[in-house]
């Protein structure tokens, strides 16, 4: 850490150095700000943007950059701010980091930041006539700003991008998303294989897709706002409704992030509880994920198949936890309740079941010549597109970027478990699908050890004692698990409120699925329709966790 | 064999002899008679086809499929084709609304015309033309102009793709059905369907035919899955990708067409299959055994005919519920690169076999 | 099911006594009758999931519930050749025009489920600042299915309500269900003329270069 704190000095004087957080934080003026950047990619390595977080500070409106070495595995942080609110403008780093570009874009969407030379400076998530910057800390509630609007958008093809120029003065570029000449179809927001409502505005040529538009928001909650008003513990059940297809990963990554804050050790039989029920979790997403790409490839019956299997994890989820989905089965300190005594017993009968399965999903599909033919050699990530839009996950996998964080940063008790990482090289559609059949297969090994464990665990605390009135000190945190579509990260942020029910001041999301469509038009585009709907699929987004 | 033309001539008697009709009268009956026939058949065949579908699909997916409506779910059918007869006709705004009701007729004309030609049993047949496959291929092309007047005149992008897929589609595997066909004209020796039939009598082609026969069958089922726009060829409405492809627009009783004309032309592609490969009416014959040749006659032809032709079905439902959709451009080359190459060659190959006389 | 088994008797005993009530030929009410035990028989949804509820729905398709028992299965990607729209998952400000645009898409008769807690009151979200809070707001809604998501149990007992409520509405003359529909789109005419009427007010407070949100 001292190491990595003298380079940065050295590059870049006027930094100023805080570590007493878990993390070095480094801030820096907006002007050094893009020097600094491209120093701390190009000659320290930090290749690897995790989480871009705009904060409202009240005095200063900021972003917080969380960097990673994907050599060493080191992170820092870095703290960007302005005091003007009336414009505030920030410079971009989406040429450095590709997954800035739709990241400074929500940015701008909730707090209103402008990024200088950003190239589509656009609304993300809300109404182009949105009124208003929703995560502002002055932002006006009132209902009579932003009605239910049914019309249909005004200029929604318009963008702009502030350019600098080498004096330092600002010119605002109008432009248009696409030109006059091209042949523009919409898929979605209400499309049978874009799995939610999400939409792309495709420019085909023929059947060749020329270029895509992703218009995201159609499912967008506000449910980092809606944190803001939620104590810690009733502010845990939005994380189980973003990505609920990682419901349990989700609601473990929140909690591990207030137990960092507040300090507790989680009883050891608790955290094994979790990692089985994320590692199920695993199972049905990935199962899931299977079914959706047969089906959207038109292999109906392929995806009636691992329902049935999908079946048995859901029986024990509802025997557990008392809900098929939404379980709300994590909590602060540990777990709701204790599993029922044959949890163990009906854990080992899904892992055989589904193990024996497994062979018949790859004779049924993956050595078809029609799912070969559309799946090998399309929609091709190489592993420094997939670290430098961020695509973590088995996405990321399949590209042979390791990106496992059971394995980079161990959390829960991963450590005491073998298992391996699953990469792939070509990073095509079909490595993408093959490496979440072969994911299935080492969470199965996985889950076989931690029935072992659970059988000789002796504890029976479930809970550890957690003081009702969750007071955290001032400070922000941010905390990785990995989920069943990459690492989620959640930001939270305290002001050290010593009201009796404290809110968090900020709790940002970082979620898998928002970089993962980041990608969508770097892999689709001079591929056909058909592989449009074959790459998205592989890519296995859900929708409200990119929208939150 | 119970010759069924003993009942047509019968009827053919009875308005002319009998009620003592002037020919032209009789035939403008007979006409009349022939068309109700055919279209309850027509209706029918199409529900029945819906249900057995939708069972077939239940089973291979390990489902039960229709069974709360009526005993087994058998009212199902009938309460989806009051639904859909009563369901609204949306009238679209700024579309070319002539061609836009014209194209589900074309595309329902074209099947029950192929419908009628189907060898339905020993005498059954409406009217025995000399050029009778021939006139199939022709009528079964006339279906995509109403896809293609469908997709254009919906003036909606979704469907335009739609109807551009199934032009290039339909167009490319009606080559390879029509080489097939021929290739089954050149063992037979003649385009009658009646004389197709019968050339059966003593071995169905796909037995008589061996080598070039079993060829030219598999790719019948490949070509007539994609002439018939079914999985794993459904591009033109291809659902993950197009929504619902050419007749997106479409609602009511013009849906219902489409729908309905999408399971008769199965009936009647497997209806093509069985008399070009499996005999069409005929029973099962096997060379020397007299008695077992006997026994087969006593069944029906009708019942010969729809037998194979549930069979033949039974086969391409199962295509279609286990293999995943082709792409437009693998669409094209196994057509163009594959299917037809091996039609033309297997074509010269049973040209001479039939002239050296090496079929049996 | 058997009749005593539902909950909500009441209303629809409700609507049958006004179906009685009002009276009609015999062979015009068998005919009804008919017409609507296909139409309550022959249900094909649209498939429009917008969050969790949609992953239920689709175990509903599924071996272990299969809603194809009940003639369900042909969900349709069009909305022009559905029957009812199965509103699942949280409808967003900028999701509200579509949706409104694909309900009137369909062809009558229409019906919609809102499936989830979310689509009957906005659910744990109705304190966001762009969710709709129930989309009886927007679209009139013929059965309502709590739950977060409902269990696909849930969604089969929602999905029998409807059958019920079809089968005795009316199909000829007065259909309460048109009459529901003309009211709530009269209502919604005045709520737009009052939207135009802010947006005119807001139009001129952003012409006159004042901050939007005063600090």
């Amino acid at each position: 850490m001292a190491d990595i704190q003298e380079k940065i000095a050295k590059l870049c004087p006027e930094a100023q150095f805080d570590t007493t957080g878990e993390l070095l934080l480094v801030t820096v003026a907006d002007e050094k700000w893009h020097d600094l950047a491209k120093a701390l990619k190009e000659q320290l390595g930090f290749d690897y943007l995790n989480a871009l977080v705009g904060v409202d500070w009240k005095d200063s409106l900021g972003v917080m950059y969380y960097l990673t070495n994907t050599e060493t595995q080191d992170m820092i942080h870095v703290k960007v701010a302005t005091t003007d609110r009336e414009t505030p403008r920030l410079h971009t780093v989406s040429d450095l980091w590709a997954v800035a570009n739709f990241q400074e874009r929500e940015v701008y969407d909730f707090f209103g930041i402008e990024f200088i030379n950003h190239p589509d400076m656009r609304r993300f998530f809300l109404r182009t006539d949105w009124v208003g910057y929703p995560l502002r800390k002055d932002y006006d509630m009132d209902e009579k700003l932003n009605p239910i609007r049914l019309n249909p958008e005004p200029n929604e093809d318009d963008t702009y991008s502030l350019v600098e120029d080498a004096d330092g003065n600002l010119k605002r570029i109008d432009k248009k998303v696409f030109g006059p000449d091209e042949y523009v179809i919409n898929i979605g927001p209400q499309h049978p294989s874009t799995h939610g409502v999400l939409r792309y505005r495709t420019s085909i040529e023929g059947e060749l897709v020329k270029k895509v538009d992703v218009v995201s928001g159609y499912i967008h909650r506000g449910i980092e706002k809606l944190s803001e008003g939620l104590t810690y513990q009733s502010g845990l059940l939005y994380s189980e409704r973003m990505d609920y297809m990682a419901a349990h990963m989700n609601r473990h990554c929140l909690c591990l992030c207030i137990e960092k804050a507040l300090g507790i050790e989680v009883p050891h039989r608790a955290e094994l509880i979790r990692m089985m029920m994320d590692e199920l979790m695993r199972l049905s997403s990935h199962l899931l994920s299977y079914g959706c790409l047969t089906m959207d490839q038109g292999a109906t019956t392929a995806f009636f198949y691992p329902f049935r299997e999908r079946e048995l994890v859901y029986d024990i989820f509802d025997k557990n936890c008392g809900a098929r989905m939404s379980m709300s089965y994590d909590t602060i300190g540990g777990v709701t309740m204790d599993v029922q005594p044959d949890f163990v017993d009906d854990v080992r009968h899904a892992c055989d079941v589904i193990e024996a399965h497994i062979p018949e999903y790859h004779k049924l599909f993956s050595k078809n010549v029609i799912a070969l033919g559309r799946m090998k050699g399309t929609g091709v990530l190489t592993r420094e597109q997939a670290i430098n839009y961020a695509v973590g996950g088995p996405t990321g996998r399949a590209s042979g970027f390791h990106c496992d964080v059971r394995k980079t940063h161990p959390y829960s008790l991963y450590n005491e478990v073998e298992f391996d990482e699953i990469t792939y090289n070509n990073g095509d559609s079909y490595d993408r699908y093959m490496l979440r059949l072969k994911e299935m297969e080492e969470s199965i090994k996985i889950l076989r050890q931690c029935c072992d464990m659970m059988e000789k665990e002796e504890g029976h605390e479930f809970c550890a004692k957690v003081p009702k009135l969750i007071k955290l000190p001032k400070g922000h945190w941010y905390q990785q698990v990995e989920a069943s579509r990459g690492p989620i990260g959640v930001y939270l942020e305290s002001d050290g409120d010593p009201k009796p029910f404290q809110k968090p001041y900020r709790l940002h999301y970082q979620s898998p699925c928002f970089n993962l469509i980041g990608v969508v038009d770097l892999t689709c585009k001079d591929n056909l329709i058909a592989d449009l709907i074959t790459i998205t699929a592989s890519l296995d987004y859900v929708i409200p966790d990119i929208d939150r | 064999m119970y010759d069924f033309s003993v009942v047509t001539k019968w009827i053919d008697d009875l308005l002319t002899v009998t009620c003592g009709l002037p020919v032209w009268l009789s035939t403008t009956i007979e006409c009349v008679l022939v068309g109700v026939v055919l279209l309850t058949l027509y209706a029918v065949f199409a529900m029945i086809y819906i249900m057995y579908e939708r069972w077939v699909c239940a089973w291979i997916q390990c489902r039960r499929g229709p069974i709360r409506v009526g005993p087994w779910g058998l009212l199902q059918i009938f309460a989806d084709v009051i639904k859909i007869l009563t369901k609204e006709v949306i009238t679209l705004w700024d579309n070319d609304k002539f061609l836009f009701y014209l194209a589900p007729y074309f595309v329902v004309i074209s099947s029950i015309t192929m419908f009628a030609c189907l060898p339905w049993g020993n005498g059954l047949q409406i009217i025995d033309m000399n050029i009778g496959v021939f006139f199939i291929i022709a009528m079964s092309s006339l279906g995509v102009i109403g896809i293609l007047l469908a997709g254009w005149s919906s003036n909606s992008k979704y469907t335009l793709i739609g109807a551009m897929r199934s032009g290039a589609q339909m167009i490319s595997y009606e080559l390879s059905v029509g080489i097939t066909m021929l290739t089954v004209v050149c063992l037979a020796g003649t385009m009658s369907i009646t004389g197709i039939c019968q050339a059966q009598e003593h071995g169905w082609f796909i037995f008589t035919g061996h080598i070039p026969a079993i060829i030219a069958f598999l790719i019948y089922i490949v070509a007539a899955n994609a002439e018939n726009n079914r999985g794993p060829f459904d591009l033109p409405e291809a659902e993950h990708e197009l929504t619902a492809g050419y007749h997106t627009e479409y609602s009511g009783i013009h849906y219902g067409l489409f729908y309905l004309a999408e399971y008769l032309n199965l009936f009647v592609v497997s209806g093509i299959a069985a008399l070009l490969f499996l005999g069409g009416w005929m029973p099962l014959h096997i060379g020397g055994w007299t008695a077992f040749n006997t026994v087969m006659d006593y069944i029906p032809s009708p019942l010969w005919f729809l037998g194979k032709t549930f069979f033949m079905t039974f086969v391409f439902m199962w295509i279609r519920w286990s293999f995943p959709r082709v792409r437009i451009d693998q669409m094209l080359g196994l057509e163009w690169r594959y299917l037809m190459p091996i039609g033309l060659v297997n074509l010269v190959v049973m040209a001479v076999c039939v002239s050296m006389g090496w079929h049996f | 099911m058997k009749w005593e088994d539902f909950k909500d008797n009441e209303y629809i005993d409700q609507l049958l006594a006004e179906l009685n009530a009002s009276g009609t030929n015999v062979v015009v009410g068998k005919f009804n009758q008919l017409l609507q035990w296909g139409h309550a028989n022959s249900l094909w949804p649209f498939s429009f999931g917008t969050s969790c509820c949609a992953i239920e729905f689709m175990c509903l398709g599924a071996a272990r519930y299969d809603m194809a028992r009940f003639g369900a299965e042909v969900a349709r990607n069009s909305p022009r050749q559905a029957d009812y729209i199965m509103c699942m998952g949280t409808i967003t400000y900028r999701m509200a025009p579509a949706l409104v645009r694909l309900y009137e898409q369909m062809a009558e008769p229409k019906y919609v489920i809102a499936c989830g807690a979310c689509t009957v009151s906005g659910g744990p979200f109705t304190k966001s600042y762009c969710v709709v809070k129930g989309i009886d707001d927007i679209i009139p809604v013929d059965v309502y299915m709590p739950g977060c998501p409902p269990r696909p149990e849930a969604m089969f007992y929602g999905l029998m309500q409807l059958q019920r409520k079809i089968k005795i509405s009316k199909w000829f003359g007065g259909d309460a269900r048109k009459e529901k529909r003309a009211k709530f789109f009269e209502a919604k005419a005045q709520e737009e003329k009052d939207a135009a009427l802010r947006a005119e007010l807001m139009k001129a407070a952003q012409e006159s270069k004042e901050p939007v949100l005063d600090l």
